[in-house]
């Protein structure tokens, strides 16, 4: 067995019962006239029972292309070059990419909802809220009418919107964040163990955006499913997540405890992006920016994929990437400079923003 | 810090009767020291006609002095996008008035709204909609030079983009005088847009999300280089941000104006406001909003609102505009007439019965 192997296997930690999801070294690239587009690049990754693990990164970093290769809806340009997304369920698992069109479909909602990014355009503007909760049901052979609308009700209930005013309504009828709860009782109808939300809170007011969050807490605590969620903003990570993953360039940089990653972060990307985002609350901070701009995904520098922007690089950078590994229990990085990161914490940036 | 405030934005909102009411220390827009580079004077703006009319910017008072920043903040929908539009003329008010330098700019004549003009820039939020695909960097920035004979001739007009682009940090400025806005990525097409609007040395720049479409990662950058315009021109900003971490960085040491449904509710230093926000909206926000630290953000004390409804701009609710949300509603008051924008003291402003009467 290959050390990328082992440290692969040793990541899950407990029963294998308890991680619904398991990805495993998943490349997924785009075809384009210049050339492929490395969106993911050997993301692995567990997503455990019952936690939300929030993919963060700048747009162009692969989170969602990432997150559509999980329910296989990517694009026809798309290509899934490798790796394996085993999901597992009442002690039987297999990998979502070899599955076959019709067992696909059951999956899909059934077992993994996603919730899309722009409440709107996830509608259909002619159906009524019930008609498209219906059709969604029947396409998993649920067809007792009754039930459905007995149980797509109280799912209305649950994300706090008048039921039957709202079940009875065209999208249009809707305000941006009753459309956004209404798509997350839709997510939530065939009870699905994963959910997927992407930049859930995006378009969303910020009065808006507390009373989602608020709910998607209650609802994880309540029903008890795994959440992944989108999200550019590290603000989100910080309120929503049990566990942050970072992007960059198709890779993830460093996975970890909320509090981990915000508070003792040990990959320079990382740390970059704490520092560049101001807080409300408290005094005036220094912001510092990252140097550069993100990389072209057809044409990636060699090695690193940060290193012309990374104050930590170095030649050994250049030429190698790093895989991801342990720093602390159920802390990853993939940096060979994590120690210097952890010592100076960020100094470094200082230095180079003067 | 304190200086600064006290040349800072001051203001008033709702007619004469603000500055003859008793106590209250706020004046008209018209009595604000000369020194005062652009002012919104009572300003109103509806859109559409008959039944489908949108009051977008409700009676809005604010004057900006010299060398100053205010940050207009506020949701989606709110006006600060209509109100910024005002302000940089390209909107007429349907009420009120719009004074640069102490006189009216829909009254001026042409040479002097061309002097106007020049004196002010807006920056757009969008830099991939903003700059024509078709253009170089040399030919978008070279235009307004031309245009307005600020340089003699093709060279001139060359060495004159070199040395914009310096200032916005696009160096060497020989690799990208000739380039397309697609060969240029997203941080750097917005400095184009920033050398753009300072072609003409204005005095005066509306930025309207100017960072909002940019990375996290090199937002910083661009914030430390429109502040060092300010430094180093003496640019006076009136900066649109629905992101309130982003107007406390930007403007620490200036003001902060918050708008609710096409009205200003609150102004205040930013430290104060952040602080101590008076008005319930502000108050609401601010605890609302998510913040980048998994400790602070999850135990920051929360505001619950009556409502969750933001009412819509075709339906306006009677008296105070947040009144059928605020948590601190007094029944027979607050839903009866609008409160005034009235001066609390310290540079601050509040319109809030609460805080007014209190």
């Amino acid at each position: 067995m290959s050390k990328r192997e082992q440290s692969l296997l040793s990541w899950t930690e407990g029963p294998e019962a308890d991680v619904p999801l398991s990805v495993r070294d998943l490349w997924v690239e785009y075809q384009a006239q210049r050339g492929a587009v490395k969106a993911v690049r050997g993301a692995s990754f567990d997503l455990y029972k019952g936690e939300s693990l929030s993919l963060t990164g700048e747009s162009g970093s692969g989170k969602t292309t990432l997150a559509l290769s999980l329910i296989r809806l990517l694009p026809k340009s798309a290509h899934i070059r490798g790796g394996q997304i085993i999901y597992r369920r009442d002690g039987r698992e297999y990998d979502v990419l070899t599955l076959e069109e019709g067992d696909l479909r059951q999956f899909r909602w059934k077992e993994c909802a996603m919730v899309f990014q722009s409440a709107l355009n996830a509608f259909n503007p002619v159906l009524k809220i019930w008609d498209q909760m219906y059709d969604t049901v029947k396409a998993h052979d649920y067809t007792d009418r009754e039930k459905v609308r007995k149980q797509a009700l109280e799912l209305l209930e649950l994300v706090q919107l008048e039921s039957e005013r709202v079940i009875d309504s065209y999208p249009h009828e809707l305000s941006g964040g009753m459309r956004q709860r209404v798509l997350l009782a839709m997510s939530l109808l065939l009870n699905p163990q994963v959910i997927i939300l992407d930049e859930p809170t995006t378009a969303l007011d910020i009065l808006t955006q507390r009373t989602i969050i608020e709910l998607l807490k209650e609802l994880k605590k309540k029903l008890g499913f795994s959440m992944i969620f989108i999200s550019h903003d590290l603000s989100l990570a910080a309120e929503l997540a049990d566990r942050v993953a970072t992007m960059y360039a198709g890779r993830i940089v460093e996975i970890g405890n909320v509090y981990d990653v915000f508070y003792h972060p040990r990959h320079p990307y990382t740390l970059g992006l704490i520092k560049a985002v101001p807080t409300v609350t408290g005094g005036f901070q220094e912001l510092v920016s990252i140097p550069g701009s993100p990389p072209d995904l057809i044409d990636l520098p060699p090695g690193c994929a940060f290193h012309p922007r990374c104050p930590y690089a170095d030649e050994r950078c250049k030429q190698e990437e790093a895989e991801l590994t342990a720093v602390t229990r159920g802390h990853l990085v993939a940096c060979f400079h994590w120690e210097r990161v952890q010592n100076d914490l960020g100094q470094e940036w200082q230095l180079r923003d003067q | 810090m304190t200086a600064s405030l006290a040349s800072g934005a001051k203001l008033s909102r709702g007619g004469s009767h603000a500055a003859e009411s008793p106590g209250v220390g706020a004046r008209p827009a018209s009595f604000a020291p000369s020194t005062s580079l652009i002012e919104l004077d009572h300003v109103g703006r509806t859109f559409g006609s008959g039944k489908e009319k949108v009051r977008a910017v409700d009676n809005v008072s604010l004057t900006i002095s010299e060398g100053d920043i205010l940050c207009l903040v506020g949701e989606s929908g709110c006006g600060k996008t209509t109100t910024g539009r005002i302000a940089a003329g390209l909107l007429k008010p349907t009420e009120g008035r719009v004074l640069f330098q102490g006189s009216d700019i829909w009254s001026m004549d042409r040479k002097e709204f061309k002097r106007y003009r020049r004196a002010v820039q807006i920056i757009h939020q969008d830099p991939y909609a903003s700059l024509n695909p078709a253009h170089t960097v040399y030919k978008v920035l070279s235009a307004p030079l031309l245009r307005h004979n600020l340089v003699g001739n093709y060279a001139e007009a060359r060495l004159k983009c070199m040395e914009l682009l310096e200032i916005v940090d696009l160096t060497p400025p020989g690799d990208f005088l000739d380039k397309y806005p697609h060969q240029l990525s997203g941080g750097q097409r917005q400095r184009v847009s920033v050398a753009r609007a300072l072609t003409v040395n204005p005095s005066f720049i509306v930025a309207d999300e100017a960072v909002s479409m940019i990375d996290v990662s090199i937002r910083a950058s661009l914030l430390s280089m429109l502040s060092r315009l300010r430094e180093q021109f003496g640019v006076t900003f009136l900066f649109i941000t629905h992101d309130l971490a982003l107007a406390k960085h930007f403007a620490w040491e200036h003001t902060i104006a918050v708008m609710y449904v096409g009205s200003i509710v609150e102004i205040a230093p930013t430290p104060e406001l952040i602080d101590h926000p008076l008005h319930p909206y502000t108050q609401a926000l601010l605890a609302a909003i998510p913040e980048a630290d998994p400790r602070l953000t999850r135990s920051k004390p929360r505001v619950a609102l009556r409502s969750m409804d933001v009412p819509s701009l075709l339906n306006l609710p009677s008296g105070c505009r947040f009144h059928p949300r605020c948590p601190q509603f007094i029944e027979g008051l607050c839903d009866q007439e609008a409160p005034e924008l009235v001066s609390v003291g310290n540079g601050r402003y509040v319109a809030c019965y609460r805080v007014s009467q209190v």
